[in-house]
């Protein structure tokens, strides 16, 4: 099975790394059409990628094909075109469609509890698991002067030392 | 033992809490980051007149930008709510009309000259007015979406309320119904109207 599989990996792994050279190959020939240029594509699909469609919401705006997503995808390049950098252009579209248009929402107080909340939460669980183990004694701990005590009354021998363990009474 | 069975319990009963008040949160409605923002100016053709509208010449007014388009079903359902709205005058309306052919799924413009795309969308836009009444001080054309987008517009049709300074107070998304009117709209047009600075009004996320 193991050697079926191996070739269609291969053969998808030389296939990304042809797509990563292109856009390389591309950029050393003579300058392309701005409308056209790889690079701006590129830089088009990693930024959308990025946003939420909002429309259609659990889409990015790279994926989506709704009417609105193409209009921002449009917006989006024009301002690449215009040299805007790519924070810029995440802002232009989080002053018009808030936090949400993001699938990234930034760190700040307002998603406070949605980045930190997963945390707390493992912190809330670490303090019950601790709650919860510290309740339950190990099995080969000492036993306690008041314990050995009570062993040695039930098995009718004079107490010894606090060091006697469940293991270490002999036979009755 | 029983202390504990309590904090379960409590800590049970506030899940299912915090579960209930996600079931009355809609996800559709996206709040607007442009409320208490100044309303993002533009200069837009008229559907009559050359001059082009800018929001700024309603500098002084509190009024209402209605976002609409004819292939958006919730519109004509809206329409006769803006309509009456209109008669009261409590709030001059400014309707923007939006993407009314590119929107149009039905039509492909492509191949459509920028000047046919123009004169389709005055008529269309005229006709539905002439049919259903004109609730509208202006209307204003946005062909290709543009301003569409610097208000953050989704889904039509959206209102905004805008106070005498310019400032976005509030947004309903979806068709407004005379409910909507009367608890939404009109209480805060009425504060707007009545305090000069109009500082005092939360602006708030409409839920329908």
């Amino acid at each position: 099975m193991k050697g079926t599989c191996l070739f269609p990996r291969l053969a998808i792994a030389f296939l990304f790394a042809g797509l990563l050279a292109m856009p390389l190959a591309r950029a050393q020939s003579e300058a392309k059409p701005l409308a056209e240029n790889p690079e701006v594509e590129a830089r088009l699909q990693e930024i959308s990628a990025e946003l939420r469609c909002l429309v259609c919401q659990n889409e990015t705006i790279a994926a989506s094909n709704a009417d609105l997503a193409n209009d921002l995808r449009r917006e989006i390049r024009a301002m690449i075109l215009a040299g805007r950098t790519d924070r810029e252009i995440t802002d232009f579209m989080v002053t018009r469609y808030g936090d949400f248009i993001l699938y990234r929402p930034r760190f700040t107080g307002k998603t406070l509890l949605l980045w930190l909340g997963p945390f707390l939460f493992l912190v809330i669980g670490a303090f019950a698991l601790r709650g919860v183990l510290k309740r339950q004694r190990p099995a080969d701990a000492p036993l306690s002067e008041a314990e050995t005590q009570r062993l040695a009354r039930l098995l009718g021998e004079t107490p010894r030392s606090s060091a006697a363990t469940t293991q270490g009474t002999p036979d009755a | 033992m029983k202390n504990k069975f309590a904090w379960l319990l409590a800590a049970f009963v506030a899940f299912i809490a915090l579960l209930g008040v996600g079931l009355t949160l809609k996800p559709q409605e996206i709040p607007s980051p442009l409320i208490d923002r100044p309303a993002p100016d533009f200069r837009l053709a008229r559907l009559e007149g050359q001059e082009a509208f800018s929001p700024a010449e309603m500098r002084g007014k509190v009024w209402l930008l209605n976002v609409w388009a004819s292939w958006c079903d919730p519109c004509r359902q809206e329409h006769p709510v803006l309509v009456a709205l209109g008669e009261t005058g409590k709030a001059p309306i400014v309707g923007l009309n939006y993407k009314e052919v590119r929107g149009d799924a039905g039509i492909d413009i492509s191949r459509m000259a920028a000047e046919v795309e123009d004169a389709l969308v005055r008529e269309r836009v005229s006709r539905w007015l002439a049919e259903r009444g004109d609730p509208y001080l202006v209307s204003v054309l946005d062909i290709d979406g543009r301003v569409g987008i610097d208000y953050g517009v989704y889904g039509v049709p959206e209102t905004y309320l805008i106070d005498k300074a310019g400032i976005i107070r509030f947004k309903y998304i979806g068709p407004i119904t005379p409910e909507i009117v009367k608890e939404e709209f009109l209480p805060r047009i009425q504060e707007l109207q009545g305090d000069p600075a109009a500082g005092n009004v939360s602006g708030k996320e409409a839920k329908s």
